[in-house]
């Protein structure tokens, strides 16, 4: 681990990548202390001050409702973050799972778990995501489950086609030789071999999970009012183009450092791995 | 007694619309205590039957006993640890996401051997015992030589303590130096815990050196079968004697016997 | 007597890695004369495979690689050579055999695509049928009994023992004179390597062509080589004509080696030490065959 991370400072584009995610993560946590109107995050009304372009009380300018566009874009980095992190700790076990036992049990179950996964596959994502969102009410954990439920898919055909391979190599062979269970070789022997691609893949999707959230937001499937999400804000703020340009410029800058950054950290944790994806 | 029996094994596989017939009405026995040597070159059956001793493929037609038991199609952990494998290629068989340590106590935590606590220092014994320090199983197996982990593979088979050990050219991969430090550690090993070896090679100068019989395969069919002395000075079957026509040699006493062969070739 | 073909001289080699400086050949000195077979014999990590991927100029373009001394081939030398004109002799005047022949040749194209690129190097302008032709000659050179229907077939539907040949050919085709083979034959069957080390044999003898061959194997040494260079970890540490160093090993190191080969005649196993002091005492020479003797 720290060999990665002390390679992953040396090169420069994975040391910006670095930064930048790094400088997200702590704005996440941090927000209560590094922002100037923490309560802006809420449902917080302030009409004498709306619509303010940047200045140096409001560093991003404000919002049609008079609140502080930089805290409530430092408060909807964390929301972004935690749904990053929850859809992917759920998705990723599922999706894994699912693609050991297919990979390695093969026959009538290698049929039954694909062929469901290939439909999954089928639908293009936001499509799925928006099905999802139709049928529940539009809130963050929601936006979560519709997010999670077109996730898992990807890793399912990752770590099935590693296992496939891995299944013909001789420590396979060795360990059914010696008794092992068939769970033992697959989560034990065969899937510490898969978790270079599938760290690889979670670094990558960090970014495309905040983005397909801002888009569902985008649509207005997402997060509700008040909590603050990034593509709710772009989607608002367009509206209000080129005048009130801060309103969309701002929250964009925000995915964009985010999903830049990660992927910067994915490349390379990619080629650092050794993972030919 | 025998400890292991083939009887009139046969097995066919089906490689799209064809049918290959990797072993044919093959027979023999490997008695207890001695190294069996199986030689043939590449369709000659050879890993074919040893699959099929270890219960990874099923014969088509034939058995396989164990102790005068036919050996099931699905075997349980006890069979399982009656026969063990040592396998040709050194970097493929130990996983390269476990330390050394952890794929030889696989073997003692499937079947139990020993009290949890005390295995990893029965994983200490046995590395001592193939000749390699105990503190290697902490390393993973990307540190160590091709021989080295070879000398783990033997290790793992012999954590089972079983009594049956089926080599699967098992120095191919090792240069010459390597290799006859793994041969002898094989012999010493054999001697100490009164193993049965079945030898699987190509290479006829080391059954030579290392089998008591030698069983000649070619084509799926078992064409000889002898004491290593026998087969070697006077071998009845004409493959046998191309066999050992065609095999490199280093000395002029090999080259008198190969010139011996060859006349009662022509 | 005429300049060798291939000469090397204080043939140093290292890799620069983040942990500093790795030496793999610390100065080795050998020559192959025009219709000379020469081995160079050792175990894994001896550096035998890097002096052949040295002489054939594919390591010097490295950015992590160091390398010093002079190898020259037909007087000129290869580690100053710019990469082009080294590129230029690759397959023309030097060519080169692999251990596995099926994986060396590409899956995708068929023989004669690979074949026709082969006779390219040398005469750009040659027509496929032309091409067709001598191809076709070759393979019959190779003793492959349906030639046409090889020609037209993709690797993976012949045998090892075919795709052998076929890497035969193809490395003499253009009359280089120089062919590096390593470890030739060992992927393959003992009774297919026999016969295809005797082919070998015969084809180089009649293009007088020069021979590095590269093995761990001794017994094909023994068959196929004049004279034997022995290396240890970088260095050469016995050289002589085969017979001589075959019935009497000077150096240490070749005689672990001979004494570690099984022999068909028995023996038993012997007891190897796991390395010896002695492996690393200076190069023996056998008499008249160093190589200040064998080129003045």
């Amino acid at each position: 681990m720290k060999k990665i991370f002390v390679t992953l400072t040396r090169n420069p584009l994975s040391l910006t990548g670095l930064i930048l995610v790094g400088l997200v993560v702590f704005a996440a946590i941090f927000a209560d202390f590094i922002t100037p109107f923490p309560d802006h995050r809420g449902a917080v009304v302030d009409f004498l001050n709306f619509n303010q372009p940047p200045s140096w009380t409001h560093l991003f300018g404000t919002d049609l409702v008079g609140r502080d566009l930089f805290t409530r874009v430092i408060y909807a980095y964390r929301i972004s973050l935690i749904l990053g992190i929850v859809v992917l700790v759920i998705a990723v076990p599922i999706g894994v799972s699912i693609g050991l036992l297919a990979g390695y049990l093969g026959g009538k179950t290698e049929f039954v778990l694909m062929r469901m996964t290939d439909v999954f596959l089928s639908i293009p994502p936001l499509v799925l995501a928006m099905s999802v969102m139709g049928l529940l009410e539009p809130t963050l954990a929601n936006g979560m489950i519709a997010v999670t439920v077109m996730w898992w898919p990807w890793y399912t055909r990752l770590v099935f086609n590693i296992t496939r391979a891995e299944k013909e190599e001789g420590y396979v062979l060795a360990a059914e030789v010696i008794g092992a269970s068939k769970l033992h070789i697959m989560f034990r022997e065969i899937l510490p071999n898969c978790v270079p691609s599938i760290l690889t893949k979670m670094t990558l999707d960090f970014g495309f999970v905040i983005l397909i959230a801002s888009s569902l937001s985008f649509l207005g499937l997402g997060v509700q009012p008040p909590t603050p999400d990034l593509g709710s804000m772009v989607a608002e703020g367009a509206r209000y183009l080129p005048d009130s340009w801060w309103l969309t410029v701002f929250p964009g800058l925000a995915i964009l450092i985010a999903v830049f950054g990660f992927n910067l950290i994915g490349d390379a944790l990619r080629e650092i791995l050794g993972v030919d994806q | 007694m025998s400890l292991l029996s083939v009887y009139k094994v046969s097995k066919q596989f089906t490689v799209g619309d064809s049918v290959v017939q990797a072993l044919d009405d093959v027979s023999f026995d490997v008695q207890e205590g001695e190294c069996l040597a199986i030689v043939g070159e590449s369709g000659s059956g050879k890993s074919t039957i040893a699959n099929i001793i270890l219960g990874i493929y099923s014969a088509t037609e034939g058995s396989v006993l164990y102790k005068d038991k036919e050996l099931p199609d699905k075997r349980g952990k006890a069979l399982r640890r009656a026969i063990q494998l040592v396998q040709q290629n050194p970097l493929s068989s130990l996983n390269p996401r476990r330390t050394i340590g952890a794929s030889l106590r696989l073997a003692l935590d499937v079947h139990g051997i020993g009290e949890k606590k005390d295995r990893n220092g029965m994983v200490e014994t046995l590395l001592e015992e193939v000749g390699l320090p105990s503190e290697f199983r902490h390393r993973s197996p990307a540190a160590l030589s091709g021989g080295q982990r070879q000398r783990v593979a033997i290790a793992r088979a012999l954590a089972c303590q079983s009594r049956l050990v089926v080599l699967d050219e098992p120095t191919s991969a090792l240069d010459v130096l390597v290799q006859a430090r793994v041969l002898k550690l094989l012999e010493d090993l054999k001697q100490r815990r009164n193993l049965t070896y079945i030898f699987i090679t190509h290479d006829l100068s080391v059954v030579r050196n290392i089998a008591d019989r030698v069983a000649v395969f070619e084509k799926g069919q078992l064409v000889e079968i002898g004491s290593t002395t026998d087969v070697f000075e006077d071998p009845k079957n004409p493959y046998t004697r191309r066999l050992m026509a065609a095999v490199p040699i280093v000395g002029r006493d090999e080259q008198a016997l190969r010139d011996k062969l060859s006349e009662t070739m022509k | 007597m005429s300049e060798p073909i291939l000469k090397i001289e204080d043939l140093k080699l290292g890799f620069k890695s983040w942990s500093g400086m790795n030496d793999v050949l610390h100065g080795i000195s050998l020559h192959i004369r025009q219709g000379e077979r020469v081995a160079l014999v050792g175990e894994s990590g001896s550096g035998k495979s890097v002096t052949a991927r040295l002489v054939l100029g594919m390591l010097q373009e490295l950015k992590n690689t160091h390398v010093s001394g002079r190898i020259l081939f037909e007087g000129q030398d290869i580690n100053t050579m710019p990469a082009r004109t080294c590129h230029a002799m690759r397959g023309t005047k030097m060519s080169m055999i692999f251990q596995d022949p099926t994986s060396s040749l590409n899956p995708t194209y068929p023989i004669s695509v690979q074949f026709t690129e082969v006779l390219r190097r040398k005469d750009p302008e040659i027509t496929r049928q032309r091409a067709r032709e001598i191809a076709i000659a070759a393979l019959t050179d190779v003793h492959i009994n349906n030639p046409e229907r090889v020609y037209d077939s993709y690797a993976f539907q012949l045998s090892g023992g075919m795709n052998q040949r076929v890497m035969i050919a193809m490395a003499l085709v253009n009359n280089p004179t120089l062919l590096l083979a390593d470890e030739p034959g060992t992927a393959l069957d003992v009774t297919v390597q026999a016969q295809t080390l005797n082919l070998m044999s015969n084809l180089v003898e009649k293009h007088n062509t020069a021979v590095l061959f590269i093995s761990h194997n001794l017994g094909v040494v023994r068959e196929f080589a004049d004279r034997v260079y022995v290396i240890y970890k970088g260095n050469l540490v016995e050289q002589g004509p085969t017979e001589a160093l075959f019935e009497d090993p000077r150096h240490p190191y070749t005689q672990a080696l001979l004494s570690a080969v099984p022999r068909i005649t028995g023996g038993g196993i012997p007891d190897i030490a796991e390395t010896s002091e002695s492996f690393g005492l200076p190069l023996v020479a056998h008499a008249g065959f160093s190589e200040k003797e064998l080129l003045s």
